[in-house]
């Protein structure tokens, strides 16, 4: 999985990587080169006291020099440009992919999970290609020259680097390997690390409510101690690494000794070349270390590789069409045509045959107990699922074969948690329409019951809005959500509990001011209070996935018990009556 | 770079270290010297972190003291073993049976005095090969010393390794209580996400910029210091030279690694910024698509993107300059003392041989210092990420706790509020001279309309936010008096967000009370109808929620909530909202167990729906902050104020309803306007 990442997203790069493999290649050469200048130096220049050739080759050292350092800066430019870009261009993939997924998928990786991958993972990979830059090739090329010269100087003792070369090989490898599943553990503890403090912020009330701060620094410790434990099991096989490396060659070369300490004996080589084969296999020690702090970047790089991997590689379950409808003729329409939803592994369906119809103009109520499925109903129009069975039509289409953003222009959507984002009162308001004018804003807010509130806000419009929108009430912020969903002028409005947090009046002033609003599109209305939805054109019963009831609410009174059961736990006798 | 700099300045006046950040006047390039440009005081923050380490921190230095001393050493006894084949070899060339005094006098008879100087020096028996047998004696040594160096080095590696997830380990804890501590202000302008990117991004960079660069840092200084010993004991002169380029590479270090300090502060926080992006978005996905964001969203976090690969850019490159640079000072002492001794031998003021020593040594003592020039930039790094966590721990605290605090004896449940006055801006009054006093067992429901300052109310009883003025007192005692823990142990809490950790059903009904039994929790479950869609789930208790999955809906996290609140039987119950996404019907059921709950309770309660609230003792009627009506049900009714309005637009059917709203709508309501848009 890493080499696939790294050649899928390395590939616009390859430019500059080759850049850079040129540029070290040169550097490299130059800094071996250096030593020779400097014993013609002492051969030529010494030897025969021409000061003339000192002075000379001095100068032609100090042009190496400065190539030497040319290539590096520019190596190092084009490595960090390569790398950088590669890590930017990862990230932005997996933000796009995981935009792209359904509910499903993103509970199935987990949203924590997910935002660890999107930063962490690839800065574990967008490191491995910036040391590479650097080092992965003047490694090789020493290492590899100086094979070269040591077989050249005394075949007959190459030999010995056909044994120490692989075992050099096999403990790095076996290091390498062991440490894999160490990383995996740590990046998987990192998500929970990630989890529990997202889940404390997130319950802050909660937890300080409950005095739950030991406990859940306890929870914590856990994690931390989890998380510690891996990094340590992993960072004492790193500690292996490098003595067992240097161990390895150092023991190498006592070996050369020995069997070149027989052959000068035997009189088959020189100890002049055995020297010389020592030094070279210094050279190759010092290009081994280089190779392996590199190398111990790659477990943990293909650990991340593995994780960026998966999300990569998860279809989105709802896909747009292949080939869109991008027009329809009618407009504000929703069609349930014998709609069956079961989740993968469930037993029973959550939504069971369902079919209606509401047309432009219409409002249709849903109601039901708590768990009923609702709100999954709901969120089949905008495709935030797909139907097992059956379909789900707007403005005559399948939902599954109309262009995405043709469908979602249609939608104003309120959902049951009013989620608002970090921003401005008027970033939040604009965020289905971005085009609206400040006017249409303050029009929706109006309509919205949220005028006077924001009005008093400091900056109006202008008032900063927090994450989630914790820095303003509950009922705040549905009424903030319902004017984003109101600014947009769909052609179909789905208020999801859009109401659950407004007092009695609000709501009563919020729905009589909605309804010259919403009078040319199809609503749907999903909500607990009987008083809310009771002058819906249609008003549906959902319980347990299926209707139990569907007409007005004066026919369900008498048609329908479970209805009449609901409507009885509010409204007063006469009420009903 | 930052260990060499400090060590081979010896005459630098303590806490120079300070203002070196800041650097000299024309390192400062027209930027303004920010704090979060610095890297000594961060780095030294750092260090002293390793203070409770400081035992297993000098076995580590011991041991890369052993560990350097033998891998030098190590050479030593190659070059003997050299000796001891080139013996042999010479020794071989000789006729057998004569003496190496005989073989000496016999090359200085030939005249070659050097040859013969080399001779009495050697150990040397004519006729006799390679001596195998001390081969094999000083090439076991050799191992045995290679093989005490590796062990060292590995035994070094594993207890700094420990040193620093010690340390990484104690910065997360610190973080996470941190969090606890500071108050919730603090998080109204922090987003989630930046937050998280800290414990995550930054913790986990520093963790493996320590572990990258202090075990090689060690060994390379370690192994500077010995060269240069080496160095002043051959010849000060020589070592004097060598010094020399020292400054020179450090200045030109400083230099850099000033300017790439800054863009490696920016890289992380545009990280955290970045995952803050990432964290809005994939928390509101769901929204991001059906409002057709998704190409806003995406150039949004392009935006960012490219700031974090700008700052990474910069940071990568400008520190991968340090090691050039300091290669090629070192190279150009190289060739300077090539040329310079060169000519010196020409000219015959220097041998041959003291320049190429000169030159052997210039070479070893390059070599650890580009090392370190090399983890600058790691160093750097991980600095920048420490400043960042530094940072969110010196964030101001909530206040603290009283040094005596306060605690109520027996605890009847009388609340009051003294003339508070609270606001969230300080520009905004929300809050002014509220006034109220809740009775002990009593019900106590706030109604008004939304932003009223219902829920401000509960979070000032919980104390999550300060008072500007006034006083609350339970049963008498100033609740600023109290301790926090104290406090909120007798209050407990159903909020109108209903807030659940992964975790099952059951451990998250036992919240409140880890000590609770099985049957209890059953209990609890049952009484809040938490049972009865429980045991349709195929895992049942069993079952795992957390905080964003959809397996169960609004309503039922709402009942859970209420159960945990139940499982604690608190002093003080306080239900903001408690039930607002569950069903009537089942609502209705758990209002029984929720009356239950509240008897000989003192209890607070906000609820839109009015029927819940009906037989309270007391209802606060609320509006921009005052309380404007307060009494029994039926006595507001009476007044026909505003209590009757919001009981009418409840209860009046939607044929009052318009009278309603005109009586409600206090002069400029938006309605008009709006019915007519």
């Amino acid at each position: 999985m890493l080499i696939r990442v790294l050649r899928t997203y390395l590939r616009p790069y390859g430019r500059w990587l080759t850049a850079v493999v040129a540029l070290q290649l040169f550097g490299t050469i130059a800094s071996l080169y250096l030593p020779n200048l400097n014993a013609d130096i002492i051969d030529y220049g010494i030897v025969r006291g021409d000061t003339a050739y000192i002075v000379g080759t001095g100068g032609w050292m100090l042009l190496m020099t400065l190539g030497q350092i040319a290539c590096s800066v520019a190596a190092a430019y084009y490595g960090a440009r390569a790398s950088m870009s590669f890590g930017r261009d990862l990230r932005a993939v997996l933000f796009r992919r995981v935009m792209s997924f359904s509910g499903r998928e993103v509970a199935q990786f987990g949203t924590p999970s997910l935002i660890t991958r999107g930063t962490n993972d690839v800065q574990q990979v967008q490191m491995l290609v910036a040391v590479s830059s650097s080092v992965m090739i003047a490694a090789p090329i020493m290492g590899i020259g100086a094979i070269i010269m040591a077989v050249r100087e005394d075949p007959g003792l190459s030999w010995l680097l056909g044994v120490s070369v692989p075992i050099l090989a096999a403990v790095v490898g076996v290091v390498a390997w062991r440490m894999m599943p160490q990383f995996r553990h740590m990046q998987s503890f990192t998500d929970v690390v990630n989890r529990i403090l997202r889940e404390q912020i997130g319950g802050m009330r909660v937890v300080r409510s409950f005095v739950r701060e030991p406990q859940e620094t306890r929870r914590f410790e856990q994690a931390n101690a989890d998380l510690t434990g891996t990094a340590l099991r992993a960072g004492r096989l790193m500690a292996l690494l490098v003595p067992a490396v240097v161990l390895i060659l150092n023991g190498s070369s006592a070996a050369v000794l020995w069997f070149g300490a027989v052959r000068i004996n035997a009189g088959q080589t020189q100890i002049g070349d055995l020297t010389a084969f020592l030094v070279y296999l210094t050279q190759i020690l010092m290009s081994v270390m280089m190779a392996t702090f590199m190398l111990m970047m790659i477990p943990r790089a293909a650990v991340s590789a593995d994780r960026i991997g998966a999300v990569l590689g998860t279809e989105p379950s709802v896909v747009p069409p292949p080939e869109p409808v991008k027009s329809v003729g009618t407009r504000g329409q929703v069609e349930f045509r014998g709609v069956t939803l079961r989740y993968p592994g469930a037993a029973d369906p959550v939504l069971h045959d369902i079919s209606f119809s509401v047309s432009a103009g219409q409002t249709l109520a849903i109601i039901g107990s708590t768990g009923a499925g609702k709100t999954t109903l709901v969120s089949l129009i905008p495709r935030l699922f797909d139907a097992t069975k059956g379909s789900v039509l707007v403005d005559g289409v399948d939902v599954r074969a109309l262009d995405p953003d043709l469908l979602w222009t249609r939608i104003g959507f309120v959902p049951q948690r009013s989620y608002l984002f970090s921003g401005s009162v008027a970033s939040n308001l604009r965020y289905g329409n971005p085009h609206a004018t400040e006017e249409e804003l303050w029009r929706a807010l109006e309509v919205a019951q949220a005028r006077d509130f924001v009005a008093a806000m400091p900056g109006g419009l202008d008032a900063p809005i927090s994450q989630g929108g914790t820095n303003v009430s509950g009922g705040q912020r549905q009424r903030l959500a319902i004017a984003r969903a109101l600014v947009r002028k769909p052609e179909i409005y789905l208020f999801d509990e859009s109401f659950s947090a407004l007092d009695l009046a609000t709501d009563a002033r919020l729905r009589a001011a909605l309804r010259p609003v919403t009078r040319h599109a199809a609503v749907i209305i999903v909500a607990q209070r009987v008083s809310t939805i009771q002058e819906a054109d249609r008003i549906a019963v959902l319980e347990g996935g299926t209707f139990v009831g569907f007409g007005r609410h004066h026919e369900l009174l008498r048609s329908c018990p479970t209805y009449a059961e609901i409507a009885a736990s509010q409204l007063s006798a006469q009420e009903v009556a | 770079m930052s260990g060499a700099s400090r060590k081979t300045f010896p005459g630098r006046p303590p806490g120079a270290g300070q203002s070196a950040g800041r650097g000299p006047p024309w390192m400062s390039l027209g930027t303004p010297a920010e704090k979060s440009m610095s890297f000594w005081p961060s780095a030294r923050r750092l260090l002293r972190r390793l203070r409770p380490q400081r035992l297993r921190m000098a076995c580590v230095v011991a041991l890369s003291v052993a560990s350097v001393a033998f891998s030098v050493a190590g050479p030593i006894l190659i070059g003997r073993a050299t000796n001891i084949i080139f013996s042999g070899v010479i020794g071989k060339q000789l006729a057998p049976g004569t003496t190496k005094r005989q073989a000496v006098a016999a090359e200085r008879a030939a005249g070659r005095i050097h040859l013969a100087e080399m001779f009495a020096r050697m150990h040397l028996v004519p006729g006799a090969g390679i001596d195998f047998k001390a081969l094999a004696i000083t090439l076991l040594e050799v191992l045995a010393l290679y093989l005490a160096s590796a062990t060292f080095l590995w035994a070094q590696g594993y207890l700094l390794n420990d040193v620093v997830q010690a340390v990484v380990r104690r910065l997360r804890s610190e973080v996470e209580e941190k969090i606890h501590r500071l108050p919730l202000r603090y998080f109204d302008h922090q987003p989630r996400g930046e937050l998280l990117s800290r414990v995550t991004n930054d913790i986990g960079n520093l963790s493996q910029s320590l572990q990258q660069s202090l075990s090689q840092l060690l060994t390379a200084l370690l192994t500077l210091v010995g060269v240069v010993s080496m160095m002043i004991v051959i010849s000060p002169l020589l070592a004097l030279i060598a010094l020399v380029t020292i400054p020179l590479a450090l200045l030109l270090t400083r230099l850099i690694a000033h300017r790439s300090q800054r863009h490696f502060v920016a890289q992380w926080k545009h990280t955290g910024d970045l995952n803050a992006k990432i964290e809005e978005a994939f928390t509101g996905h769901e929204l991001v698509k059906v409002f057709g964001r998704q190409p806003e969203v995406a150039r949004d976090f392009d935006a960012k993107n490219d700031e974090l690969f700008t700052a990474s850019f910069a940071a990568q490159f400008i520190s991968s300059l340090i090691m050039p640079a300091v290669m090629f000072v070192g190279s150009l002492n190289y060739v300077l003392v090539a040329v310079i001794g060169g000519l010196r031998v020409a000219t015959g003021g220097m041998t041959l041989g003291a320049v190429q020593a000169f030159i052997q040594y210039s070479r070893s003592f390059n070599r650890p210092l580009t090392q370190v020039a090399s983890m600058a930039g790691t160093m750097q790094s991980g600095v920048a990420s420490a400043e960042r966590v530094f940072d969110l721990l010196d964030e101001h605290e909530q206040t603290s706790e009283p040094e005596a605090p306060a605690r109520p004896v027996a605890l009847q449940g009388r609340v009051e509020f003294q003339h508070v006055s609270f606001r969230y801006e300080a520009d905004k009054p929300l809050i002014e001279d509220l006034s109220l006093t809740a009775e002990p067992g009593h019900t106590v429901a706030i109604v008004g309309p939304t932003g009223a300052g219902k829920t401000t109310l509960v979070n000032l009883i919980l104390r999550f936010y300060e008072l500007d003025g006034g006083r609350i007192t339970l049963d008498g005692v100033d609740i600023a008096t109290m301790r926090r823990d104290d406090l909120r142990s007798r209050i407990g809490m159903v909020l109108q967000d209903a807030w659940l950790f992964h975790g099952t059903i059951r451990d998250n009904i036992r919240y409140g009370r880890p000590d609770a039994t099985d049957e209890e929790i059953l209990e609890a479950a049952r009484a809040t109808f938490v049972d009865r869609f429980v045991r349709s789930l195929p895992d049942g208790y069993d079952t795992v929620i957390d905080e964003d999955s959809g397996n169960v809906s609004a309503g039922q996290r709402q009942l859970i909530t209420i159960a945990r609140a139940f499982l604690t039987r608190p002093a003080l119950l306080i239900l903001d909202e408690a039930t607002s996404s569950v069903d009537t019907r089942t609502e209705a059921l758990v209002q029984h167990a929720m009356a239950a709950l509240r008897s000989n309770r003192t209890s607070f309660v906000i609820a839109h729906r009015l029927s819940t609230i009906r037989d309270a003792d007391l209802i606060l009627v609320m509006r921009d902050g005052r309380i404007v009506e307060q009494g029994a049900h039926g006595a507001l009714l009476q007044r026909q104020g505003a209590y009757y309005d919001l009981y009418s637009a409840q209860f009046g059917g939607a044929e009052a309803e318009d009278e309603d709203e005109q009586r409600l709508a206090d002069g400029g309501s938006p309605l008009q306007s709006a019915a007519g848009a």
